[in-house]
């Protein structure tokens, strides 16, 4: 259960996806945010009005899938590290999945990492496609993976091979 | 002698809002802190706060530390005393206090006291063995000296210090065996929870340290399970192989010289323990003396700077110095902490509050 083991479970996850018509349109945001904590900076980096304001500080965001271009500025705001961006138009049998990473090593472009499921778990091999560490995302670096379709609720977490820092 | 409007004892988040706030009204303040720079706990919090945005949310604890300590350090109003430890409040206004090798006074005609809280102590077979740490030293070594404090760690509490602390040690390169909490559910916030467990750490709830092994130093530890009244289910021991243990088992409000001063004190478990009884002004049961932090209630430290800028400013209108805007800056001040604590996380505090206007 959530309270008690942290996981976000799959109906949770499922609840927050977008249209069936949307998911086949592009890049979105999923807020895997599902505890009412004073936070705000998501809806404070949301270009696109995408997250409805409201005056409650400790409301959950609710995200317009419509107006989110899946541009990824919440993904590296979120102090929870709680927001991903999936686009799972990148091939027929792969989704692309944004997660934050805050570890060293970073992975490098192409490298092959271990995709860990919820628990930490490695289920598949995982292709980086893209590493953002740019100086504005202040060390919440931005990693892209190639995920298996089928695994897109469980991987949110990759492990680099390589033991070397930096 | 030296004398100040306003005294303001310890300098982190809470203490040094409360300076500021104080001093952009034109009130003359002495800041004490005992360490040899400000920040508090700030200086070790590497990670990005919560919060509202407009309340330093989304950036790092290091970073706020710093934003603060330039602003204070800046403020020619505020006499910013390093490495000064209060020792006494006496009855005529006298603050004294330990500087490097001297016993110095202050007279003031206000006080705030930002204290901050200690960490609580576990009784468990072992617990004086090196190798045991509260979180506070944890973080210490690793994120202010660049130390790793072991090589695999058991964390005992999964509050939101225990989750941060733990994610930090991953961070660091440290492996964390299991969090274990005698709680039935997890105390911090789930999305803390959720990064450490994607990392691969256990989180073991309604489950107990029993011993630290070790005859110089921590060799391992043992883990056992509880019902649901805390006592230990026989046969349930388990052994784990670690070197280090932390623990991160809650915070009490650092009240001695509140007490001294002879202000009212409560016994308020959601608050923190003992607490000086205070009103939403900060206010406590004597009229020159004013609370913020960890000292008032055991909370964030986002509350806590929110909370130092009240107490400043209220200090700042109980001297009957006009000064334009600040009783509306105080209200919008309250208001803001008022949100801050509105929502389910929140309501334990709220709780403990209302404790204390009965």
């Amino acid at each position: 259960m959530f309270t008690q083991d942290g996981i976000v479970t799959k109906e949770m996850f499922e609840s927050s996806l977008p249209s069936p018509q949307r998911r086949r349109k592009g890049p979105y945001a999923v807020m895997e945010c599902y505890q009412k904590i004073p936070c705000n900076p998501c809806r404070t980096s949301c270009k696109f009005g995408a997250l409805q304001a409201t005056d409650d500080l400790n409301a959950l965001p609710v995200r317009d899938a419509e107006k989110c271009t899946g541009c990824g500025a919440c993904v590296s705001a979120c102090p929870g590290l709680a927001c991903f961006i999936i686009d799972e138009t990148y091939s027929e049998w792969e989704a692309a999945i944004r997660i934050p990473y805050e570890m060293l090593p970073l992975p490098k472009e192409g490298e092959k990492v271990d995709g860990l499921n919820r628990a930490g778990v490695p289920v598949a091999e995982v292709r980086v496609l893209k590493v953002q560490a740019g100086k504005i995302l202040d060390k919440t670096n931005v990693v892209t993976i190639a995920v298996p379709k089928k695994y897109l609720y469980d991987i949110r977490n990759i492990a680099v091979r390589r033991k070397e820092h930096g | 002698m030296l004398f100040s409007d306003l005294v303001v004892i310890g300098g982190g988040p809470a203490g040094m809002s409360a300076a500021l706030a104080a001093a952009g009204h034109g009130i003359k303040v002495t800041l004490l802190e005992r360490m040899e720079s400000l920040g508090g706990q700030l200086v070790k919090q590497t990670h990005r706060f919560f919060g509202s945005e407009s309340e330093y949310a989304g950036t790092r604890g290091i970073r706020i530390a710093d934003i603060l300590r330039e602003k204070v350090e800046s403020n020619r109003l505020i006499d910013c005393r390093r490495g000064s430890t209060a020792l006494g409040i006496y009855e005529d206004g006298v603050v004294t206090f330990e500087e490097g090798t001297q016993y110095k006074k202050v007279n003031m005609d206000r006080l705030v006291v930002a204290t901050g809280a200690s960490e609580k102590m576990l009784v468990f077979e072992g617990n004086d063995l090196p190798g045991v740490y509260g979180a506070g030293a944890v973080q210490t070594l690793m994120n202010l000296y660049g130390v790793l404090p072991g090589r695999k760690v058991l964390m005992v509490g999964a509050g939101n210090i225990g989750l941060i602390v733990t994610y930090q040690l991953l961070q660091a390169g440290v492996r964390v065996a299991a969090i274990v909490d005698a709680a039935d559910h997890i105390g911090g916030y789930l999305v803390h929870a959720s990064k450490v467990r994607r990392c691969g750490v256990p989180v073991l709830l309604g489950t107990t340290i029993r011993a630290a092994l070790g005859t110089t130093e921590v060799e391992g530890a043992v883990i056992q399970k509880l019902d649901s009244h805390f006592h230990p289910i026989p046969g349930t021991e388990q052994r784990l192989d670690v070197d280090t243990v932390c623990l991160s088992v809650g915070l009490s409000p650092l009240t001695e010289l509140l007490r001294l001063a002879g202000c009212k004190m409560r016994y308020i478990p959601a608050l923190g323990g003992f607490v000086p009884v205070h009103n939403s002004y900060m206010q406590t049961s004597r009229s020159d003396i004013f609370v913020a932090g960890d000292a008032s209630c055991v909370e964030e430290a986002s509350s806590a700077m929110m909370e130092g800028a009240i107490a400043g400013l209220s200090a700042a209108i109980s001297l009957h110095v006009p000064s334009a805007g600040i009783l509306e800056q105080r209200e919008r001040r309250i208001r803001e902490l008022a949100a801050l604590r509105a929502g389910d996380v929140g309501a334990k505090i709220r709780n403990g509050l209302a404790v204390m206007a009965d």
